[in-house]
């Protein structure tokens, strides 16, 4: 007899055509709800019993969602653009290579098929305690196990933990904060407009969600100025194999040179922090000076200023260091 | 009630002499019938579901290899499973059920996806395309195919339809391909036989019979 292998459990499915729909439906259901983009990360959840929604909003209906277009301003990304949407465009790669850089970099080519950009900045963490269903913090628990004598944490945080040890495993949000773009959320009240750096969240603010987004809400577009168009980017990703691994860790940086003087710069990690995290102290010794060895060095001293490192993951030290070191240096030295 | 059905089956096999490949598929379309009232019946909300906006009907039309196929899809169906238990396309094979190896590729409207990882409804009003879906009609080969079959490309070859459908994207995107693009472009996909170096002779034999103008 042919075994069926029922490894979704049952949901309601919503298609609705316009986001004012989903924006209903997901108001109807409130935290029973889960929006489902391309569903490379939602699925694992479902599969595994962790996460139980009664009701799936499916947004790939909605066109409006998945479009790219210039603005004034800015390059406006649909959330539902997906990667290989991205990674194709002639104005990403034009003005923001280092965005399709990234979006290539993540996952493998069927997951960038499907897989968008609003997915890659909303994925949840991969910390394997709390996606096997542990009652950690962020599960609602009161432990992380992640954080105890005896836990595997070989990829946890360094930087930004609070109870919660877990990262952010996304590639594309760290070019996002480097490129100061916006994150233009809707929900049924109405639309608010968050900076990239604020939209993603660490644990201190809230310890069960990764971003801004609450329940009833929806990223509908992502919006990057022009102001860093074309400056010189660097995107490194360090990960254990070349396809589909999330990143060990990643920078991104974004500067703006004359005569070989920095004039600004923005240098962002992920994969090292519950949140992807901008080195403030770092840009600030590199803004006015001349690209070279000694203040790229510095820069990365200045990066892991701070750290606390776990058991397993102390290298990850040297390679945030190494990496920023990097990234202010360029592609070129 | 299942036991009888299935010696029903067994026996009409047997006096027409169908193949043991037909036979499994005739048996499947049997079971399928069977365990989808399972679901319905496991669903709190039964058959009835709400009529709100944007709800989904369960009897859907999907476009699978050129033909309008009638099936009825769970929501929460993946596109693997429908192929190969409702429609009884068993060439798309269920690895990992996780996006990991890439067994389950087909192509929805030319683009290689993970069908484990699609929603048989999110399909609607696309074009699928699976390793069945390849052969013409009068029995030729696509040259990914014949690529397969002229350099004895896999071993055990349960990766093969998924290589094979990223193969056939990669002959319509860029037949031009060189071995690090083939290598690039079918990295979603994994073979346990670590057969890859054959793997990439095929894909590289596939785009030079493509270049030579074999029908695709």
């Amino acid at each position: 007899m042919a075994v069926i292998r029922d490894k979704m459990p049952a949901f309601q499915l919503f298609q609705p055509a316009s986001t004012e729909e989903a924006l209903g439906v997901l108001d109807q259901y409130g935290a029973d709800a889960w929006v489902l983009a391309g569903g490379l990360d939602t699925w694992d959840w479902l599969k595994d019993r962790v996460k139980k929604p009664a009701a799936v909003v499916d947004l790939g209906g909605v066109s409006e969602l998945s479009e790219i277009r210039s603005l004034g301003g800015g390059l406006e990304i649909g959330a539902m653009a997906t990667l290989r949407d991205v990674i194709r465009h002639p104005e990403v790669s034009e003005q923001f290579s280092m965005l399709a850089d990234s979006a290539s970099q993540a996952a493998s080519p069927q997951i960038q098929n499907q897989g968008t950009l609003g997915g890659n900045v909303g994925q949840d963490t991969r910390c394997w305690y709390y996606r096997d269903g542990w009652s950690c913090y962020r599960a609602g628990g009161n432990i992380c196990y992640a954080d105890t004598p005896t836990a595997m944490n070989r990829e946890h945080a360094i930087l930004g933990a609070s109870r919660c040890v877990a990262v952010n495993p996304s590639d594309t949000a760290p070019v996002l904060v480097a490129l100061d773009a916006e994150m233009v959320v809707r929900n049924s009240t109405g639309e608010r407009v968050i900076p990239a750096q604020d939209f993603f969240i660490g644990p201190a603010v809230d310890i069960m969600r990764m971003t801004a987004l609450q329940p009833g809400d929806i990223l509908t577009s992502i919006r990057i100025p022009w102001t860093w168009a074309n400056t010189r980017f660097y995107f490194e990703k360090a990960r254990d194999r070349a396809v589909w691994d999330f990143p060990l860790a990643n920078v991104a940086s974004a500067a703006k040179i004359s005569n070989g003087v920095v004039e600004d710069i923005r240098i962002v990690a992920n994969g090292v922090a519950p949140y992807p995290v901008r080195f403030l102290a770092a840009e600030d010794a590199v803004r006015g000076r001349q690209v070279g060895q000694a203040v790229a060095m510095e820069a990365g001293e200045l990066a892991i200023n701070g750290v606390r490192p776990l058991r397993h993951n102390a290298y990850k030290v040297t390679l945030l260091r190494n990496l920023v070191k990097r990234s202010v240096q360029g592609a070129e030295a | 009630m299942g036991d009888v059905e299935h010696t029903q089956v067994q026996t009409t096999t047997e006096q027409q002499g169908v193949t043991r490949r037909g036979f499994i598929k005739g048996v499947i379309a049997t079971g399928a019938s069977v365990s989808a009232s399972n679901y319905v019946l496991r669903n709190g909300h039964g058959v009835a579901l709400a009529q709100a906006p944007g709800a989904v009907e369960r009897l859907v039309t999907l476009n699978v290899n050129g033909q309008q196929r009638r099936v009825d899809v769970m929501p929460q169906e993946t596109l693997a499973m429908t192929l190969r238990y409702k429609l009884g396309l068993t060439g798309t094979k269920i690895g990992c059920d996780r996006a990991e190896c890439g067994a389950c590729t087909v192509l929805v409207d030319g683009v290689p996806q993970y069908s484990c990882s699609t929603l048989s409804h999110q399909v609607r009003g696309r074009e699928v395309q699976t390793i069945e879906g390849l052969e013409g009609a009068d029995g030729t080969l696509h040259p990914v195919q014949q690529a397969v079959v002229d350099l004895q490309g896999f071993q055990c070859a349960f990766c093969m339809p998924g290589f094979v459908m990223n193969m056939v994207a990669l002959t319509n995107e860029n037949p031009d391909a060189t071995r690090g693009e083939c290598a690039h472009h079918l990295a979603g996909n994994i073979c346990r036989c670590i057969d890859y170096n054959k793997i990439l002779n095929v894909a590289e034999k596939a785009c030079e019979y493509t270049r030579n103008g074999m029908r695709s």
